[in-house]
């Protein structure tokens, strides 16, 4: 009986007619590729990409070398040295990120008590010299300043959840 | 307290203790951990905290552990829900006026609020009230404060009454309004007071010089000895990326108990100086040129024995040095034919030499200094000269010991004493006169001066008192070591021992001070304590007798030395002077002809030979900076160079058994082999200069630390005389005088001060000016500028 039903089956190619079906219907259906780099794929405001070091309104930078940034991060990818600024407060003078070493777990926004370091939407990004690997604080401050309204519209919408 | 032995119930643990400590003390012992703030095991119980709420059966109310002795058969509970919520309770209040500012905070990590609050406190908090805010005070370039985190613990106030002796920080207003603090506007300026930082257990007292520079998990730690004074206080150094970062003491009950000074503390800042010395250095047509190490090796090896004689050859050695490098210079230089070797280069009298062949020590061990019943001190501020001493020497006399002092200057003390203060012309005179009383004949080294002198009620007073107890000391300091009659003191002070039964004690100065002695780097001892064959020059006579070369270990010229502008002038005029050093000071500079640079405290593995005569042994954990070696590594390849035999060592532990085997038999003895006949050197009737060497002027290293040099103790280029000598002298009203010693003379600010004995100015030495005068006990004229 087997074997009539398989004769049947591959000398009207059945199988192939199916297959072709769904190919058919996908021809006919909305396109969900993008035509990257033109286009670019929706991000998500919990997006895990460059770092940026943000600041206060008032142009005051929010990082208070703490160090817990770098006490969790698991790859110790960042760098820390602090003293004390002229005006008494608690700063960083050199902040840096190895993001070779990086894995982008996040830890470090999620361990930062005032929300200074986070990662930014920005995923797309090279290096074409070593030591460009490092981001140092100069660089981060940069960062945090383009994307600030960006950063604190994310940081807003997940205010609820964290 | 009696001995008797009770039995407890510790959550079901039967545990025996002794009748009448407190229940906190048990438990301690035990390992059964109760929270507390206020305790501290070496402070007054002030029960002021509530932490350490337990519950004890019968009782219907918690009790804090450390106020409840214990009883027999009492039963504990520490973990009880009564217990727990009396701990939860009191945790909940300590935290509402506790600012969160963890992350800013210097003790974030290692405190023990965090630490507490984490294991005995709610998860979230109920108080959303205002939080009380305290200005924060300036205490001094030593102690940051951020008094807001204050949790009215008073350790540091009971700290200040029980240990330092000087009630520098207090608790004004009561209850919402209470408030620590210095009670007026002042700093804090005890010699021991880096220790509240340790005692705070929370962030308001904290370390100034390491503020905010690290964390207190990424440091390494790691045991190391103390490099300044005699006692050899036990450290535990934090490290992170190769650098001290900090120091902490490590807990030695026979040592620094659970303290260490200022000094100690802070003074790992001057290794980061910016004039270390990093490459070896020659000196050609006056300009300082780097070489290589092969290179300046072969230089320093090659003119040390172009000299020839060993005779013309000078070798002064810092007492700060490890036992190792001593040892290692004074084989070199005997090997070389030079017995010219010294260490004790503030010492300005040499006399007794001649008839000494043992180890000066402390004459009894530290632990036993607390239990003194009478200690007479001839020439010594030790509290400014070693701290920790001074704070054995402060138990015995809350415990009722009698302390007498003989000085030329009056010094500030932390407990009860009686101060006899005299010119320095008159000390031997004076102390005289207390062994007169105390019935030493006028024969042997003295006989004059004991012959004249006149006993009055106070030599008396202090002669009764040796005799009278049952553990006496007569301890010369270091100001009665620097004394021209230094020798005569000594013959009178080791009389007077022996005619009252007490010990002597000879203080050593530096950390390796008998280390130096047993080393043989002395000219009258050879390794292992005992006398040479032929003895050498002293450092005195090294430097009123130039030399032709000279080789100095960690010695830096002028600030170093007894006489400083001598010890320039001999230096300067020497043809070849060859300097092992870790610093490049311009004094250094204007007399070397090689520099090697040595690595120091943290750098070099070594051994210190303390007070007591305690070896011990320290790492080296830090890479030396730039092209520093160890100074034994550096004496050791001399030795190869200059073609010795016994010169093949592997490491420094072999240079230690080597000597640690010479000094098997040898023991350590104040005593004089015959006392010889002295006269004074010093006359009583000129003007004379007084100087100490201030607390942080000692050596290199302490001058280097920035945060000590910003304290009071770090000293002053002034000249310091009594009011009515300054009219004397016709000074009313001036602001500077003219100082001549020896030829020498500076420009100094007055500065008029009643502790200063009539007869004499003050002015201390190791200061940057200073040092270009000479001795710091001699002849000299002050006048108008």
């Amino acid at each position: 009986m087997n074997v009539f039903k398989n004769y049947f089956k591959s000398l009207f190619l059945l199988e192939l007619f199916r297959g072709l079906s769904v190919t058919g219907r996908y021809l006919f259906r909305k396109k969900f590729t993008i035509m990257y780099p033109e286009e670019k794929a929706p991000v998500s405001p919990r997006f895990r990409g460059l770092h940026a070091l943000r600041r206060y309104p008032n142009g005051e930078e929010r990082c208070i070398a703490c160090k817990l940034c770098e006490a969790t991060c698991p790859a110790l990818a960042i760098t820390i040295e602090a003293e004390p600024r002229e005006d008494g407060s608690r700063r960083t003078t050199r902040y840096d990120i190895d993001l070779f070493k990086c894995i982008y777990c996040g830890y470090c926004q999620e361990a930062c008590p005032v929300d200074a370091i986070v990662e930014t939407r920005i995923y797309e990004y090279h290096f074409e010299n070593r030591g460009e690997n490092i981001m140092t604080k100069e660089k981060l401050l940069a960062v945090g300043d383009k994307c600030e309204a960006q950063l604190a519209a994310d940081i807003e919408a997940q205010a609820k959840v964290r | 307290m009696t001995d008797k032995l009770v039995t407890i119930e510790v959550n079901g643990q039967e545990l025996q203790a002794e009748a009448g400590i407190m229940l906190i003390e048990a438990t301690d012992a035990a390992g059964i951990n109760i929270p507390r703030f206020c305790y501290h095991k070496k402070l007054s119980v002030s029960a002021n905290c509530r932490m350490c709420l337990v519950e004890v059966e019968k009782v219907p109310k918690p009790l804090p552990a450390c106020a409840t002795p214990v009883s027999d058969g009492m039963k504990v509970y520490t973990r009880s829900p009564k217990a727990l919520a009396a701990q939860k309770g009191t945790m909940e209040f300590l935290l509402i006026n506790h600012p969160l500012d963890c992350p800013i905070c210097d003790q974030g990590g290692e405190c023990e609020l965090q630490d507490v609050a984490i294991g005995y406190g709610r998860d979230v908090s109920r108080y959303s009230e205002g939080k009380r805010v305290v200005a924060d005070k300036n205490i001094g370039p030593l102690i940051a404060t951020d008094m807001t985190r204050c949790i009215h613990c008073t350790r540091c106030v009971r700290f200040g009454e029980e240990i330092a002796g000087i009630r520098e920080m207090g608790a004004t207003g009561r209850g919402e309004h209470m408030v620590i603090g210095t009670y007026i506007e002042k700093s804090v300026d005890s010699e021991l007071s880096g220790n509240i930082i340790d005692l705070c257990p929370v962030g308001a007292l904290t370390s100034k010089p390491f503020r905010f520079n690290a964390r207190a998990w990424e440091l390494t730690q790691v045991e190391a000895i103390a490099p300044h004074d005699s006692l050899g206080s036990n450290l535990n150094l934090h490290l992170r990326d190769n650098k001290v970062m900090r120091v902490h003491p490590k807990d030695n009950e026979s040592i620094n108990e659970t303290w260490i000074s200022d000094r100690d503390r802070f003074s790992y800042e001057g290794l980061y100086s910016s004039d270390r010395l990093t490459s070896p250095m020659v000196k050609k047509g006056g300009e300082w040129k780097e070489v290589s190490w092969e290179m300046a090796l072969e230089m320093a090896a090659a003119s040390l024995k172009e000299i020839g004689d060993g005779d013309q050859i000078g070798t002064l050695l810092a007492p700060t040095s490890t036992l190792e490098e001593l040892f290692l210079a004074q084989k070199l230089m005997r090997g070389l034919g030079c017995n010219n070797i010294d260490s004790r280069l503030r010492q300005g009298d040499f006399r007794m030499d001649a008839t000494q062949n043992s180890v000066h020590w402390l004459g009894s061990s530290l632990s036993d200094m607390d239990q003194m019943q009478t200690v007479f001190v001839v020439g010594g501020n030790i509290r400014k000269e070693q701290p920790i001493l001074a704070h054995r020497l402060r138990k015995a006399a809350v415990n009722g010991a009698k302390l007498h002092y003989l000085n030329p200057i009056q010094i500030d003390l932390n407990h009860r004493g009686d101060q006899d203060v005299c010119t320095p012309g008159e000390m031997a005179g004076r102390l005289a006169a207390v062994a007169k009383a105390a019935g030493v004949k006028a024969s042997g080294g003295g006989a004059s001066l004991l012959g004249a002198a006149k006993v009055d009620e106070s030599a008396k007073q202090t002669a009764a008192n040796l005799k009278a107890a049952d553990g006496a000391l007569v301890m010369l300091g270091a100001m009665a070591q620097a004394h021209p009659d230094y020798a005569l003191l000594h013959t009178l002070a080791a009389a007077l021992a022996e005619a009252t039964g007490a010990q002597l004690s000879i203080l050593p100065t530096s950390a390796n001070s008998v280390g130096a002695q047993l080393a043989g780097a002395v000219p009258h001892l050879q390794a292992g304590g005992t006398a040479a064959e032929r003895a050498g020059l002293d450092t005195l006579r090294m430097l009123k007798m130039p030399r032709k070369g000279y080789l100095l270990l960690g010695v830096e010229p002028g600030r170093d030395f007894w006489n400083g502008s001598l010890s320039m002038s001999a230096l300067q005029s020497a043809d070849m002077v060859v300097a092992i050093s870790a610093f490049r000071s311009p004094e250094l500079e204007a007399c070397a002809d090689i520099m090697l640079p040595m690595a120091i405290f943290t750098e070099t593995s070594g051994t210190y030979v303390n007070a007591e005569g305690r070896w011990q042994q320290s790492r080296g954990v830090v890479r030396p900076q730039g092209e520093s070696r160890p100074g034994w590594k550096i004496l050791r390849v001399l030795g190869n160079l200059t073609d010795q035999p016994g010169f093949d060592y592997i490491d420094s532990q072999q240079i230690h058994d080597e000597l640690h085997k010479l000094c098997e038999s040898s023991t350590l003895d104040n005593k004089q082999a015959e006392p010889q006949n002295l006269e004074p050197l010093l006359s009583a009737d000129v003007l004379l200069r007084g100087g100490d060497t201030p607390l942080y002027a000692c050596d290199p290293l302490v001058r280097r630390a920035t945060a000590l040099q910003q304290t009071q103790d770090a000293g002053s280029d002034t000249i310091r005389l009594h009011p009515q000598e300054a009219a004397r002298l016709g000074l009313d009203g001036s602001d500077t005088a003219l100082v001549k010693q020896n030829g020498n003379q500076i420009d100094l600010p007055l500065q008029l001060d009643e502790r200063i004995p009539q007869g004499c100015v003050w002015i201390s030495t190791g200061l940057a000016r200073t040092s270009t005068l000479g001795q710091p006990f001699g002849e000299v004229t002050v006048e108008k500028a």
